[in-house]
């Protein structure tokens, strides 16, 4: 217990100032998340015309049966481990090059984050566009090429829809994950570089020996956010497959909305926000770990 | 102490020095200080510093001879054979960086071991090696902690420790105690000469610190903008300067300038006249005398004074009282003088004498020194 008075005053201003904001937070995301726990528990839906009727865990129980549930989630794994894996390597790719000193780096470096700032919404409609069976430049370039006969219809094909949408994600955020990078990769000191090249340390050893584990904090953050965007994408898929052909590409989100929205199944929908919920926090939670981990490892302090 | 075990294994048996610079330049780099036609060589168990002030191009020949900026023209030849072409991973050399570059996510004992696992050198030696080093150093119980659990002083050891337990061809130390407070400067630089004397490679220092410079070096290269000013042991850069650029870089308190009236035979001092030595006969209207502040002294009862003068200024530095003291005359000077302690400062005219032979004569143009003594 410390005595010091103006420490406690310090304090006591502090949590003053954290006020606001933590009426905020409670206000937008505790009340709703609280909220949507709370309607879980209940069936409310066009057979109940509507109304609330208490069912316990019900909900819970209709989930392990539900094909599609485990077929959107799937789904939305499938997306989000392939998305996140190309948009990772691709994005490394461009940090380390956009890392280096050349001519036009800062012309090229604005042009590196465009599809990061352009709506998704007018991008995913411009992928369409591009993977249209008919008209589709894709389908063009192949034909003229001399690659395929016919054109492929890329969005009604299950599997290749999956690769259109994974394709367009990666185009549009594998920018946000080089700005992150470059950002940490700015922050390593050339003479680390230089010493380990001194050391004897090929290019391929330093990105292995002092890029790699220095850049570990923002990796992870960087992994982190994609995680948890792709996990929950909903506007990108929306507007090129809206979740077909056949559910093939149907993300967990998709089909919340549809459960909602569509059949008006309000008790359900909150049991699926809920699941998706915690599976989120889990990940999240598991990543802050290792966050914690890299960034006091690349400090050299533990 | 395991000193001879730190010693290259290997024996040199060629003549070649150990480091050579052959007319080394490094011009129109926009982001590196360029270097003018240097050349330059380094003896086995020579300690040679490169001194200058920032700018002047120390820290890119460091660089070059390191490999770590190509040279536009000129050669890097170590033990005889030309490195020029070589990246610094073949080179066999070891530097410490003004940062230590030490890699913050291994331990002391990572860092050290580092340069050996690269060069694939057998686990068993490179422990046994890096048990001398840490015996030497005195290291035991920083080898698992992280350098950012280290204090300066501390991490500066580790950053030596790297390169000694690499036994290189030539050491390069690149500023290496401007990192550290004053005090513990002052002992790391003691315990640094005395570890590099126990070594059989070739040292290249680079400072732009006189003292380090003075205590440490068996041969000091001062630099001025890209160009070798000159390159003598530590001794006879204080006392021989070449020019006027090192006679005012080297000394502190810095030597007084004088720029004087000059007839050919003999230089207007203030109100007196006062022959030149034979042998720095000048055509030139004007001739610039130098003469360090130490060398300045009050005149001794019934002496004639050089100059005279009144005290504007008093500096204690400790052992001495640093008086400025302005000459009046036709050209009127200062004159900076250390004087005794016991020495109290009053109103009067101050009287001070010149001892002869510690005048340098400098081209006033030119700044090239005239006496050969």
């Amino acid at each position: 217990m410390t005595k010091d008075i103006i420490v406690q005053r310090e304090r006591r201003v502090g949590w003053l100032l954290v006020l606001p904001a933590l009426l905020l937070l409670l206000g937008v995301f505790a009340y709703p998340i609280g909220q949507a726990f709370w309607q879980s528990l209940f069936n409310q839906n066009l057979g109940t015309q509507l109304t609330s009727e208490f069912t316990g865990l019900s909900n819970y129980a209709r989930m392990t049966q539900d094909g599609r549930f485990w077929q959107t989630m799937w789904n939305t794994s499938v997306f989000t481990f392939f998305s996140v894996f190309f948009e990772f390597l691709l994005g490394l790719g461009v940090a380390l090059v956009l890392n280096q000193s050349f001519r036009g780096r800062g012309i090229v470096r604005t042009v590196a984050i465009l599809p990061w700032a352009l709506p998704t919404a007018l991008i995913a409609l411009a992928w369409t566009w591009i993977f249209n069976d008919q008209y589709g430049i894709v389908n063009d370039i192949l034909l003229r090429l001399g690659l395929i006969q016919t054109g492929i219809n890329w969005l009604g094909n299950p599997t290749l829809a999956m690769g259109a949408v994974i394709f367009a994600d990666v185009w549009k955020t594998t920018p946000f994950i080089s700005i992150l990078l470059l950002a940490g990769l700015q922050s390593i000191s050339e003479d680390l570089y230089e010493a380990h090249r001194i050391d004897g340390a090929s290019p391929w050893q330093s990105f292995r020996q002092i890029t790699l584990p220095l850049l570990m904090p923002q990796i992870v953050i960087a992994l982190l956010f994609r995680f948890a965007q792709a996990f929950g994408i909903f506007d990108l898929i929306a507007v090129m497959t809206g979740g077909g052909p056949g559910g093939a590409t149907e993300t967990v989100s998709l089909y919340i909305y549809s459960t909602v929205m569509r059949y008006l199944d309000f008790g359900y929908g909150a049991a699926l926000v809920v699941v998706t919920f915690v599976l989120l926090i889990l990940v999240v939670a598991i990543a802050a770990f290792f966050l914690n981990r890299s960034r006091a490892k690349a400090r050299g302090v533990n | 102490m395991t000193q001879t075990d730190l010693k290259p294994t290997q024996a040199h048996t060629t003549n070649a020095p150990a480091l050579e610079v052959r007319s080394l330049n490094k011009t129109f780099a926009p982001t590196v200080v360029p270097v003018k036609n240097l050349n330059l060589t380094v003896e086995r168990g020579e300690f040679l510093t490169l001194l200058g002030p920032s700018g002047c191009g120390k820290s890119t020949v460091l660089r070059m001879i390191a490999g770590l900026e190509h040279p536009t023209k000129g050669q890097v030849l170590i033990d005889g054979e030309d490195v020029t072409r070589l990246s610094p991973s073949d080179r066999n050399i070891a530097m410490v960086f003004q940062s230590y570059a030490l890699y913050p996510h291994m331990t002391v004992h990572d860092n050290i071991a580092s340069g050996l696992k690269l060069r694939r050198i057998p686990k068993g030696d490179i422990e046994d090696r890096i048990r001398d080093v840490v015996d030497f150093l005195g290291l035991h119980e920083l080898l698992n902690r992280k350098p950012g659990q280290l204090s300066g002083g501390q991490r500066q050891r580790v950053a030596v420790a790297r390169t000694l337990v690499r036994r290189p061809s030539v050491f390069l130390l690149d500023e290496p105690l401007s990192n550290l407070d004053a005090l513990l400067r002052e002992n790391v630089r003691a315990e640094l000469k005395q570890l590099f004397e126990s070594q059989q490679a070739p040292v290249v220092y680079v400072t732009h610190d006189q003292v380090e410079a003075m205590t440490l070096s068996s041969k000091v290269a001062v630099l001025n903008e890209g160009y070798l000013q000159q390159l003598d042991t530590p001794e006879r850069i204080y006392t021989h300067p070449a020019n006027r650029f090192v006679a005012g870089f080297v000394g502190s308190p810095q030597m007084n300038f004088l720029t004087l009236p000059c007839d050919g035979q003999s230089v207007t001092l203030g109100n007196r006249r006062a022959p030149l030595p034979t042998e720095v006969r000048t055509d030139a209207k004007e001739i610039t005398l130098g003469i360090r502040p130490e060398h300045v002294r009050l005149a001794r009862e019934g002496e004639s004074p050089t100059v005279e003068g009144t005290v504007s200024l008093v500096e204690h530095l400790g052992m001495h009282k640093l008086y400025t003291v302005q000459v009046p005359g036709k050209m009127p000077m200062t004159v900076r003088s250390l004087i005794p302690l016991s020495h109290t400062h009053s109103d009067r005219p101050i009287k001070l004498v010149f001892s002869g032979n510690a005048i340098h004569w400098f081209d006033a143009e030119t700044g090239d020194r005239l006496n050969q003594d």
